[in-house]
């Protein structure tokens, strides 16, 4: 039998948090788990803190609560470049229930979000105040205890963020692999790109590769084309029942033309 | 382990029930309640038929903690004929041979309901969004776009 404890702040559930207890979000996570009877846990804690959907902006920071569901990003004017990713993921029910928060944790072939915050350089910040780069979180996500509070992202300039999501099931799938980059434009050329890779490793990746290649590139045929050749430099893409590893090396470059010669957002 | 008392309106009457720590609306619905119109399919969240309205929109039943539930409007299939008359999405479906084996039906017509409710006339591409989280392994979709439209026109004029 599990308990739920229900806490009014998320500083309060955090210092609750214990051994066999698992935090719930929006549910897309751990009630499956519950659904299928994973006895690692026979505790949930939750919280009602009501800032935990909250998604505002300072300067050019958007800070996005833990709690905000991919229908809030979705529907938010603050967050608007992420919509169309927030949109890419499930159906109705599921953007009403998934979180951000969630989707940080979300392992493959899920976390789409995660993929995106990582191309844009998003960080989050811990209930217990502590602040972490998602690239840094994603190392290490199997170890993290803290309670994620938000996400924090800077707005990329307008054209200058772009996502693909790979799915073989139209219009909703889950992904074969997911493509997020963020691409400052400089007088024509690439300077600083990030460009990351979902489902093509155990937890979501950075090309650091292609980001190489593409420094000082112009975004057509021939300047990507150093790029695509490292497409996969790095990556470690899995067999599964959607793909098997060979399949998304063949077709990762292909994507990444398509994502890089595309107009982005 | 204690109970939870938790009372929500079910299609329009109050219901009060105790529910146990960690269960899922889906299983209080139809073990406690006895609403056996939402289905258990998959179990995590990748089939839609056990998707019910809470405060009009769709969530899956199955992955709600059933306490969420507490003082929410729950809308389920069971609730959309009114006594002896179908609602027009109930009646579509049957006309446009919308229902094979019929079990992602009560999933497919909610989701259904929910974009019919905010949006009365809607297009091809957003019935094909509204129902892009349920599955369909008999009718090939078609059919059931097809109901979803019919619906939407039948029903102008005369909202619910």
């Amino acid at each position: 039998m599990l308990t739920v404890e229900t806490f009014d702040s998320l500083s309060e559930a955090d210092r609750s948090m214990r051994e066999r207890t698992r935090y719930l979000g929006g549910g897309t996570l751990v009630m499956r788990e519950v659904n299928y009877g994973d006895s690692s846990f026979d505790r949930i804690v939750r919280s009602r803190d009501p800032g935990l959907r909250r998604i505002g902006q300072a300067d050019n920071v958007i800070e996005i609560g833990a709690g905000a569901t991919m229908a809030d990003i979705v529907n938010s004017q603050t967050s608007e470049f992420l919509g169309p990713v927030a949109q890419s993921v499930g159906g109705p029910a599921v953007r009403n229930m998934a979180t951000i928060g969630g989707n940080l944790f979300a392992p493959n072939p899920y976390g789409d979000l995660t993929v995106a915050l990582l191309a844009l350089g998003a960080s989050i910040r811990f209930a217990d105040g502590t602040t972490m780069e998602v690239e840094q979180f994603l190392t290490r996500r199997s170890l993290v205890r803290g309670l994620v509070a938000s996400v924090k992202v800077s707005r990329p300039e307008t054209g200058e963020f772009r996502f693909s999501k790979v799915s073989r099931v139209k219009p909703k799938g889950v992904s074969v692999m997911s493509i997020a980059a963020r691409l400052p434009m400089r007088s024509g050329r690439v300077h600083g790109a990030r460009v990351a890779f979902g489902s093509m490793g155990p937890v979501p990746l950075r090309a650091k590769g292609v980001e190489s290649a593409l420094e000082g590139a112009t975004l057509d045929e021939p300047g990507i084309s150093s790029a695509l050749r490292v497409a996969t430099d790095g990556l470690d893409p899995a067999d599964d029942a959607l793909a098997s590893a060979w399949y998304r090396r063949e077709v990762a470059r292909v994507h990444l033309k398509r994502l890089l010669l595309g107009s982005g957002r | 382990m204690a109970k939870t008392p938790v009372s929500f309106q079910l299609n329009g009457s109050e219901v009060a029930i105790f529910v146990d720590g960690g269960q899922n609306l889906l299983d209080a619905l139809r073990r406690t309640v006895g609403d056996l119109s939402p289905k258990f399919g998959c179990g995590q969240g990748t089939c839609g038929t056990c998707t019910v309205l809470i405060d009009g929109e769709p969530f899956l039943s199955c992955l709600t903690l059933a306490e969420l539930a507490a003082d929410r409007d729950i809308q389920t299939a069971g609730g959309l004929a009114t006594g002896p008359n179908l609602h027009p999405l109930q009646t579509c479906f049957m006309e446009n041979f919308a229902a094979q084996c019929g079990y992602c039906t009560p999933g497919m017509l909610m989701a259904a309901k929910a974009l019919l409710d905010r949006t009365p006339n809607p297009s091809r591409e957003e019935v094909i969004e509204a129902i892009s989280g349920n599955l369909c392994r008999c009718t090939g979709y078609e059919p059931i776009i097809e109901a979803v439209l019919e619906a939407a026109k039948s029903m102008q004029g005369r909202r619910p």
